[in-house]
């Protein structure tokens, strides 16, 4: 069945499958929001291990959806994974450290003889949670903003910039992008922990933090959509496949794809709701308005960079070695066969959710955190 | 194709692959052996109903989460690593090698990572039997990571199900059953898998050991120690079973790794299998030097390994690199010689199809073709290139082994001075199965060397030398994240080994 289909159509289905799985990632970032806004939101230890425990029954899920990006990314389109992360070296080395921090910090910040204190952890949370989701939006960025490399006729990714990738993160619209996610990532991390945690003063702190963010991230929202609607865009030829610079293409491309304009609407409106919820209705759901929301926004800015002709991850070197969903993919047996192993993927969210649902019946307090001990609890 | 080849880049890709492959291999037996000992010890727990089992259950799955958590850390180095520092190989055989990665994610990692959250904050949230299913779903989901990354690894051993697109010079899959069930692919995953099992039953032994010498938690020692015995016991047959069968294939698919495994230069008929030796380290193929300077064997033994023929010819080094048409051996450097002119070949029908020129485009479509399989070839400078580091093999496959055969004899045992309430007597069988974890260990490691180093020079075994795959980065940027994971590989090692102890020291709760 799935073998029937064209090779542009399974490109197309891959491309919507990987920003699907990057969209998720940017919703589970509340993890990382989390972490930047422990050190504000807890007032005692206590509190500050009761959002850490909280965070840590879900980071594992967020780590494990950034790895099937990038395995997904890989499988679907070989030539991006090569040409970035060969290429982008600093920026993705950068953003590796932050994650590799993190992974060690919530199993060892508590445990006794950890050699660098429960502080280094913390801050190592931090750490991933502001810098490491600033090069990643930087990162992203490059997709619009076009990224400096050149391809040979072997696809072999030659970098023209010295900073190898880090140069992304002195352009405006990215780092935008970057602080953007931070403060979603805190907005979303502050209605998650008002969801699970059972502790009304920290509940109360938490609606305010989502408020708060959410009207820090503005601006920068601001940047990012303005930039989006002007700026030029990498353009495909259909016929030739050749690459020009456009005027207003992102433009064009919203225009072009009303299903992605009502996208980008729907989920700025959901993530606002989510906190108008959360801050004037005392609501404790909006992470349930909020987090789909930021998921269809990051589908609308994925679909927007690599659907209606564009090129998705672009040089502004060489207009003609940029990636374009079409040049960057698998062959049409790999795609068909992966199509098949994503069927799983409902099964995968089915038993996520209800997991999701049996841990979380009761909210977390204090006691439990105590009750679970010092072996278990973060 | 390759500009001028920066070689110390190279090197130093390969030297930070393999630090971060041996780091993380340090805690990845440990999570496939010891996940499913928390789920026998659990199982035990729920169809007895005593309390003992599960605190054993909790102390050990204390000692799996910090061990856990540096393993996950660790993993995602591998999986950028693959193109930061391998961008070309990421291109150019990105349509076969990814698919398992993405597998991996969609069966595995998900499975582990929720069900981890159960297993560990689950003892008062959920039914005893959904928190048993979750213990085993880690135990299951670990061991499914290790497959889909095995297969991938098992594919670079041995490239099968895929054939080369001079259209766009990149390896593409053909059918993704051959890839998966690959006799390469199943003997890593087995092989690599019940080894693990046996390294993670030496952990429990050994800190069991150490109460018992230090007479702390003497009841719980004795359980895990019997539980982790009878399991070893079997592992370790496994181990046997399916190490024969991987030397098996070696000998078939990557014949110059079997013969560097043996430090074997002239083929034999009826070849024996060296049990110890000394090679000569000043041997080089095609001189006349000994090989060794002394070396006991098993004769006719290495035939067998081989061709499951005691009578049967085992080509050595010297016929791989030159040839022996005697036993239809082709030589490296004929397969040198046609794969330079399938380089050359691939690039006139790339420029052909540059400028336009169809006519003579096919015509270099039609050449290349048929010497395509040699293409890997053509990037060698020399035949002698192809031969991987000799005593690094050979005593790395002889610790491997040599170990292999003590560990049943050690867990045999122990099953034994268990049974027979005997093991806290016995002082030199504990101070043996303390030590024996840090044997365990070199074991495990000496089998990724023998598997890793045994195909140098080639990222893909015969299709594409590491100088190929590499990614367009100087060698003083590699070696700077080299010395970065360098550090921050040791801070992390000191963290969790220190934990680890103290966790150890604090042992179990008692009643």
């Amino acid at each position: 069945m799935i073998g029937s289909l064209e090779l542009t159509q399974l490109q197309q289905l891959w491309w919507i499958i990987c920003s699907l799985v990057g969209a998720l990632f940017i919703f589970m970032n509340f993890v990382q929001g989390g972490q930047t806004l422990m050190f504000t939101l807890a007032k005692t230890p206590e509190e500050k291990t009761l959002i850490i425990n909280s965070l840590g029954r879900k980071w594992e899920l967020t780590f494990t959806t950034l790895v099937l990006f990038g395995g997904a990314l890989f499988a679907a389109f070989p030539l991006f994974y090569a040409t970035s992360f060969g290429g982008a070296y600093w920026v993705w080395i950068a953003i590796l450290f932050t994650f590799i921090i993190q992974a060690v910090s919530y199993e060892f910040r508590r445990k006794p003889n950890n050699f660098l204190g429960a502080g280094t952890y913390e801050a190592f949370l931090f750490i991933n949670g502001s810098i490491g989701l600033l090069l990643i939006g930087a990162a992203v960025g490059t997709f619009f903003t076009g990224s400096n490399f050149l391809l040979n006729d072997y696809n072999f990714v030659k970098w023209q910039h010295p900073l190898r990738g880090l140069e992304a993160a002195f352009n405006l619209f990215n780092i935008s992008l970057g602080v953007f996610l931070i403060f979603n990532a805190r907005t979303l991390g502050a209605l998650y922990l008002a969801n699970n945690l059972n502790h009304d003063e920290l509940v109360g702190r938490c609606r305010r933090a989502a408020f708060v963010n959410l009207l820090c991230s503005l601006p920068f929202l601001l940047i990012i959509l303005g930039g989006l609607l002007t700026m030029d865009g990498y353009a495909v030829d259909a016929a030739t496949g050749a690459v020009s610079l456009e005027a207003g293409k992102y433009l064009d491309n919203l225009l072009g794809m009303p299903v992605v304009l009502l996208l980008l609407l729907a989920g700025l409106l959901l993530v606002v709701a989510g906190v108008y919820l959360a801050h004037y209705r005392k609501s404790t759901q909006g992470i349930w308005l909020s987090g789909p929301g930021t998921v269809l926004v990051v589908l609308a800015l994925l679909f927007i960079a690599g659907f209606n002709g564009t090129a998705f991850y672009p040089s502004k070197v060489d207009l003609q070695s940029s990636l374009t969903i079409y040049n960057a993919s698998s062959s049409h047996y790999t795609l068909t066969a992966m199509s098949y192993i994503a069927l799983a993927v409902p099964v995968v969210l089915a038993y996520i959710a209800y997991v999701w649902r049996s841990m979380d019946a009761g909210k977390l307090s204090l006691e439990d955190v105590a009750k679970d001990g010092e072996n278990e609890a973060y | 194709m390759i500009e001028a080849l920066d070689l110390s880049m190279v090197n130093w890709a390969r030297a930070q692959f393999a630090l971060t492959a041996m780091f993380h291999w340090i805690f990845v037996p440990l999570t496939l052996g010891l996940s499913f000992l928390l789920a026998f010890f659990e199982t035990l727990y729920v169809r007895t109903g005593n309390e003992v089992w599960k605190r054993i259950t909790k102390f050990w799955m204390s000692l799996f989460a910090i061990n856990f958590a540096i393993g996950v850390a660790t993993g995602i180095i591998l999986e950028f690593e693959f193109g930061t520092n391998w961008s070309n190989y990421s291109w150019m055989v990105g349509d076969i090698f990814g698919a398992p990665l993405a597998a991996e994610g969609i069966f595995a990692f998900f499975i582990e990572a929720t069900f981890f959250a159960v297993m560990f904050f689950g003892w008062n949230r959920v039914s005893k039997g959904f928190h048993l299913l979750s213990t085993w779903m880690v135990a299951i989901g670990s061991n499914l990571s290790a497959l889909w990354i095995l297969v991938a690894n098992g594919w670079m051993q041995y490239p099968v199900g895929m054939k080369f697109n001079p259209e766009s010079a990149r390896f593409e899959m053909e059918n993704f059953f051959e890839v998966l069930l690959s006799p390469v692919a199943v003997g890593k995953f087995t092989h690599a898998t019940s080894s693990s099992f046996q390294l993670a039953c030496l952990f429990v032994v050994a800190v069991c050991s150490w109460f018992l010498l230090r007479r702390r938690h003497q009841e719980m020692a004795k359980r895990s120690i019997i539980v982790a015995s009878i399991f070893g016991l079997f592992a370790s047959g496994f181990v046997a079973f399916t190490g024969d069968e991987a030397a098996h294939t070696a000998g078939q698919v990557q014949p110059m790794k079997l013969a560097a495994m043996e430090g074997l230069y002239d083929g034999e008929v009826g070849a024996p299998l060296l049990i110890f030796g000394i090679p000569n380290l000043d041997k080089r193929p095609g001189d006349d030097l000994p090989a060794f300077h002394e070396a006991v064997g098993i004769p006719y033994a290495l035939s067998f390994l081989t061709n499951r023929s005691f009578n049967s010819f085992v080509p050595g080094i010297n016929d791989l690199l030159y040839g022996n048409p005697e036993h239809g051996v082709m030589g490296v450097t004929e397969k040198m010689a046609l794969g330079k002119q399938a380089v050359e070949q691939l690039a006139f029908y790339k420029g052909a199809k540059k400028v336009g020129n169809e006519a003579a485009a096919q015509q270099a479509l039609v050449g290349f073709e048929e010497i395509s399989p040699y293409l890997g070839y053509g990037y060698l400078n020399s035949a002698e290139e192809a031969v991987p580091p000799i005593a690094l093999n050979f005593f790395s496959f002889r610790i491997m082994v040599g170990l292999g055969i003590f560990f049943p004899i050690l867990f045999l045992v122990f099953v034994f001075a268990t049974l027979y309430d005997k093991v806290a007597e016995q002082k030199w069988l504990l101070v043996t199965g303390v030590a024996s974890l840090f044997l365990g260990y070199i074991a495990s490691e000496a089998g990724w060397v023998v598997a890793e180093v045994g195909r140098q020079p080639w990222a893909i075994q015969g299709l594409l030398p590491v100088s190929v795959a590499r990614s367009n980065l100087t060698a003083a940027t590699v070696a700077g994240t080299f010395f970065m994971f360098l550090f921050l590989f040791t801070v992390l090692l000191v963290a969790e080994v220190r934990i680890m102890l103290k966790q150890i020291a604090i042992g179990p709760e008692e009643n």
